[in-house]
């Protein structure tokens, strides 16, 4: 009996030693040697693996950050992380920091139920990308949102969703890190990323349609038609296709209002994330 | 019998216009016909508001290589040349003209009379199919003349005409077989002299022996012509599924049909191909079915390109509150439209109006893994995959299980219990791997 | 208003709740002879089988994953007819129930549910049962058509049990397996028809093979699994037969005894649980087929369906990984 204890023991327990040497051995001889600056970056880094900053992942910037010169770093950034994180990588890496203007993305799009009603129904489509190929969508606007929230699914910070009131969706700016997915995913480009000013207002033109007035009017109460009378007050303001377009230096401050008041359509939205505060 | 080995699905057929005669649609007060109605680059339009034009004057110019050049399908005058709605409601560039009277360009043969004296020289033959502004009338409307100039190299042994219908519904090409059986021979003898071949087979599926009877009595009489019957299933009118049924070969994966020595081109083509070098007629007009469960009278039709689909489906009587869908093309593959007063283009082989009950697509539920989709798919694919790999984004799988070789035959999501919409998966995971690509 | 959708337009009759329903009318033959040999007795098995695994559905759906309950589906009936088609009939009621939340909670949901399980539910149920109340899953009653109420029960062994004691009584060591010698063995067609002892639903392989074939004409299932599960069983024992001229390689005995037409018809080509392509299919049929006449004729059990059923849904992911669909146009020359 007890012969036979011990020689379980015993075999058992070679057998375990053996096993251990083997992977320390494995381990020792395949060991990949990284560099040890990429892996502390990687540490600081946010983690999304959003691809943001061009890169196939957050490992692929640290590895980037980590093997360039101070001029390359300045092209460098991690919209996500934003200005502390960069700062961070920047005190690894003994660069200057490059600081930027904190961004969101905008849907340029205000196509809601209410101002552009549903003339068609589309039958359980799973996708905005299959959706624009077959079909011009159910507001019969040919650049307008297609509803069917391509964008939430791709968002991985879960800033944006369909607002049930209004169809289409919202931006989270809280949340938003402009990593530029849904600007990416969305078949009609509806987002811009665009600068989140530091005086809290932004506008910016909500429609992306380029037919002419009447037609774009058909669909959509608040299309712009294209009528140019918002590039008069400022120079900045262009008007392309039957689309106008303000440009994110145009102060807010200083014309916003003025605009939304002379846009016959309403296509002119500003936010004043402030006040919402 | 001839058949592909993997997959394919027995469909209801509905072919309730098989053995109707087609009919003219006759003459719309517009006709609106634009200038892109192939793959490519759309044409250069020739004329302008104003212009009188005839039947078969050239409206528009084919730009560069891959285009088509588009003709007048009625006379009359321009009356406006701008983007106008299409049938999916995206506005497209279209010239409308106001039909007056019935003048025909003076070049154009329109008799009866068959010709079978065909030209000697392969390079008239290309030019007289080019000014003709064919293109493929299967449904993808690829430019004719590139699929017939084969590049450097390049060697095909054998023309497969496409005269299978696998599609519920549409008749169109089975009519055109039965009706103008004796050109579409005489079509396939010139594209045999085009590529210096005397192998041309018209394939048939065996629910048209009406259609097959024609034509083996007629070829007969012209050597380098065969009949071959194809079982009846779909997608037994795919290529690849065509090419390996008539020859057992297989077109390498992402490679064209040529690298398989094959060329196939459907009846439609065919005879136009017929038309355009003996007659010297441009492909101005098609056959057209307007059927499905809604319609009351189905039909099919020689229409006019360009005539507004409203105007054909009044002559089948008409419009009806009851109509969920109405479906241009077969009911596998083709696409929902909503704007009737869009033109018939030279791909559109049918119009479908569908009630809720055949069209209507159940909420989708959990996969029971009952593996239909796997034994349906012609082309070997595991749609079940490709839909949980699109869903999770893992564009690498996707590759390895050769997700871009998806034919879109729609197999996959007819057959599902579980009503998953497999094939918007797999359209999705071809999007998603050519942005990946490019 | 118009609609508008991607293509295809139509889609095929069949859906999941037809295709369940199918199965649930597939399996009412081999349940009325069940009843009909049985008594009360069985039908109180089936019912109370059912009606718990149903409620264990409805529970876990509604309760755990607050979700909108699934039991119109039809799964959890097919589960539970199955596992109560794997039951003695004199099984005690609060026995079927643990083996119903073995079956539903433990075998489906812990999975995730429909269609994501690894292993058939109800095998599940009936093998845990089968293991921890070997006694009472054991009880085979004896066939009689004329006493409905069960008035007189006698027990017996299957005749796989049979076949296995002649085994073992050959042997020292021998088991007191109720009155069991070779004159107990029914003919082939008792067998056939289903007049023997045995788990309710696995005794009539003419019932069994009626819902399969109506199965088949449905295109519920394909025949690729039932076919080369039943003749792989099929061949091996009769080349052992014709060997050895031992009773116990009996090939036809062996086909048409136990639970090998209830298995290899019903619960193999359970969808979830198999490989997804033909060939798949037919590597895990002869799989089974190999390890059930291995459970059967070498293991201390004297059937082994369920276990060589269950081994091999092991081996479905498995199977799928290197046995698929050669993709069109990939051909080497």
């Amino acid at each position: 009996m007890i012969t036979t204890l011990i020689s379980n023991v015993l075999i058992l327990g070679g057998i375990a030693l053996l096993a251990a040497l083997a992977l320390y051995f494995i381990s020792k001889k395949f060991y990949v040697k990284e560099n040890p600056l990429s892996e502390k970056i990687e540490k600081v880094l946010p983690g999304a693996n959003c691809g943001a900053c061009g890169k196939a992942g957050c490992q692929d910037f640290a590895k980037a950050c980590a093997s360039c010169n101070r001029e390359e770093f300045a092209d460098l950034y991690c919209s996500v992380g934003g200005d502390e994180t960069m700062q961070k990588v920047a005190d690894l890496l003994g660069f200057k920091a490059v600081s930027k203007t904190p961004q969101t993305a905008v849907l340029k799009c205000n196509g809601t139920c209410e101002n552009a009603p549903i003339k068609l129904q589309f039958d359980k489509i799973i996708s905005c990308r299959l959706a624009n190929q077959i079909s011009v969508g159910q507001t019969e606007c040919p650049n307008g949102c297609l509803r069917l929230g391509d964008c939430v699914k791709v968002c991985k910070f879960g800033a944006l969703k369909i607002n049930e009131q209004t169809l289409i969706p919202e931006v989270d700016e809280s949340k938003c890190t402009a990593c530029g997915a849904c600007v990416k995913i969305c078949p009609r480009g509806l987002f811009e990323i665009r600068p989140k000013s530091p005086d809290g207002k932004r506008v910016y033109v909500a429609c992306s349609n380029k037919q002419k007035g009447a037609l774009a009017r058909k669909n959509c109460k608040v299309a712009c038609i294209g009528c140019g009378k918002c590039s008069k007050i400022c120079d900045l303001i262009k008007v392309e296709n039957n689309l106008s377009y303000i440009p994110s230096d145009v102060s807010a401050e200083k014309y916003g209002e003025e605009l939304v008041k002379a846009c016959p359509t309403g296509a002119i939205v500003m936010t004043n994330n402030k006040k919402e505060q | 019998m001839n058949t592909f080995s993997q997959g394919g699905i027995h469909l209801e057929k509905y072919k309730v216009t098989a053995d109707i005669p087609s009919k003219e649609a006759g003459l719309p007060e517009f006709v609106s016909i634009p200038v892109k109605q192939h793959i490519g680059t759309p044409a250069k339009i020739l004329v302008k508001k104003g212009d009188k034009v005839k039947v078969g004057t050239l409206l528009a110019d084919a730009d560069g290589i891959v285009s088509a050049d588009v003709h007048s399908s009625v006379s009359g005058e321009v009356v406006k040349v701008e983007e106008t709605e299409g049938a999916s409601g995206y506005f497209e560039n279209m010239i409308t003209i106001k039909v007056e009277g019935d003048e025909v360009e003076p070049e154009i043969d329109l008799s009866s009379d068959i010709c079978s004296n065909i030209p000697e020289n392969p390079q008239e033959i290309i030019e007289k199919i080019r000014k003709a502004g064919i293109v493929g009338m299967g449904g993808a409307g690829y430019p004719t003349p590139i699929k017939d100039t084969l590049p450097e190299g390049k060697k095909i042994d054998i023309l497969i005409v496409n005269g299978i219908e696998c599609e519920p519904w549409l008749t169109s090409d089975g009519r055109l077989m039965i009706e103008k059986a004796e050109e579409i021979v005489i079509g396939a003898k010139i594209l045999n002299k085009l590529f210096g071949i005397q192998n041309a087979i018209i394939a048939i599926d065996e629910n048209k022996p009406q259609a097959i009877e024609i034509i083996n009595k007629i070829t007969r009489r012209y050597v380098g012509v065969n009949v071959r019957v194809c079982k009846t299933k779909y997608p037994q009118g795919g290529e690849k599924q065509l090419i390996e049924a008539i020859t057992g070969r297989e077109v390498p994966s992402g490679k064209l049909p040529m690298d398989a020595g094959c060329l196939v081109q459907n009846v439609g083509t065919v005879f136009a191909v017929y038309e355009a070098v003996m007659k010297n007629k441009p492909l101005y007009e098609r056959y057209v079915t307007v059927s499905g469960d809604m319609c009351k009278t189905p039909q099919t039709f020689k229409v006019r390109i360009g005539t507004p689909i409203r105007f054909l489906i009044e002559q089948c009587g008409g419009f009806d509150n009851n109509i969920a869908q109405v479906v241009l093309g077969g009911p596998m593959m083709g696409n929902s439209i909503i704007h009737m007063d869009a033109p018939i283009t030279k791909i559109s082989s049918g119009v479908l109006l569908l009630s809720n009950e055949i069209s209507h697509r159940p909420e989708a539920m959990d996969c029971i893994r009952c593996s239909k989709c796997v034994d349906s798919c012609p082309m070997g694919l595991r749609p079940y995959l490709i839909g949980i790999y699109t869903r999770n984004h893992m564009l690498d799988e996707l590759k390895d299980i050769h997700a871009q070789d998806c034919i879109e035959c729609g197999c996959c999501a007819y057959i599902c219990p579980s009503r998953i919409p497999l094939l918007d998966f797999c359209k999705l995971a071809k999007i998603e791997l050519r942005n990946k690509k490019g | 208003m118009l609609k508008v959708s991607t293509a295809p337009h139509m889609f095929t009759p069949q859906d999941t709740k037809s295709i369940m329903r199918d199965v649930v009318l597939a399996l009412l033959p081999a349940a009325c002879v069940g009843v009909f040999n049985f008594g009360l007795n069985a039908l109180i098995v089936i019912i109370s089988s059912v009606a718990s695994c149903v409620m264990w559905e409805y529970l876990t759906v509604r309760y755990l994953f607050k979700k909108n309950s699934t039991i119109n589906d039809f799964s959890a009936i097919i589960t539970g007819l199955l596992l109560a088609f794997n039951l003695p009939a004199t099984i005690p009621v609060w026995m079927i129930l643990v083996g119903s939340f073995m079956a539903i909670v433990v075998g489906k949901m812990a999975f995730g549910g429909l269609g994501k399980n690894i292993f058939n539910p109800a095998l599940v149920g009936r093998v845990f049962l089968f293991i921890s109340f070997p006694v009472q899953m054991t009880m085979w009653m004896k066939p009689n058509w004329k006493d409905f109420l069960n008035t007189e029960i006698q027990t017996g062994a299957t005749t796989l049990g049979i076949l296995k004691h002649i085994d073992a009584s050959s042997s020292a060591t021998s088991l007191t397996y109720g009155n069991s010698d070779l004159s107990n063995i029914p003919d082939y067609w008792h067998m056939f028809i289903g007049y023997t002892g045995g788990c309710i639903g696995e005794v009539s392989a003419l019932a069994l093979l009626l819902g399969g074939i109506y199965l088949l004409h449905k295109r519920v299932i394909t025949w690729h699994i039932p076919f080369y599960y039943l003749s792989s069983v099929f061949l091996i024992t009769s080349v052992m037969w014709l060997i050895t001229h031992d009773i116990k390689y009996d090939p036809l005995t062996h086909l048409l005894s136990g639970g090998l037409m209830l298995g290899a018809i019903f619960m193999a080509t359970d969808y979830a649980t198999t490989p997804m392509t033909q060939k798949g299919k037919i590597i895990f049929a002869l799989g089974c087929g190999i390890l059930t006449v291995i459970i059967r004729l070498y293991s201390a059990y004297p059937e082994g369906v369920s276990f060589a059923i269950l081994i091999m849904n092991a081996f479905a992911p498995l199977i799928d990984k290197f046995y698929y669909t050669r993709v069109y146009g990939t051909r080497k020359k």
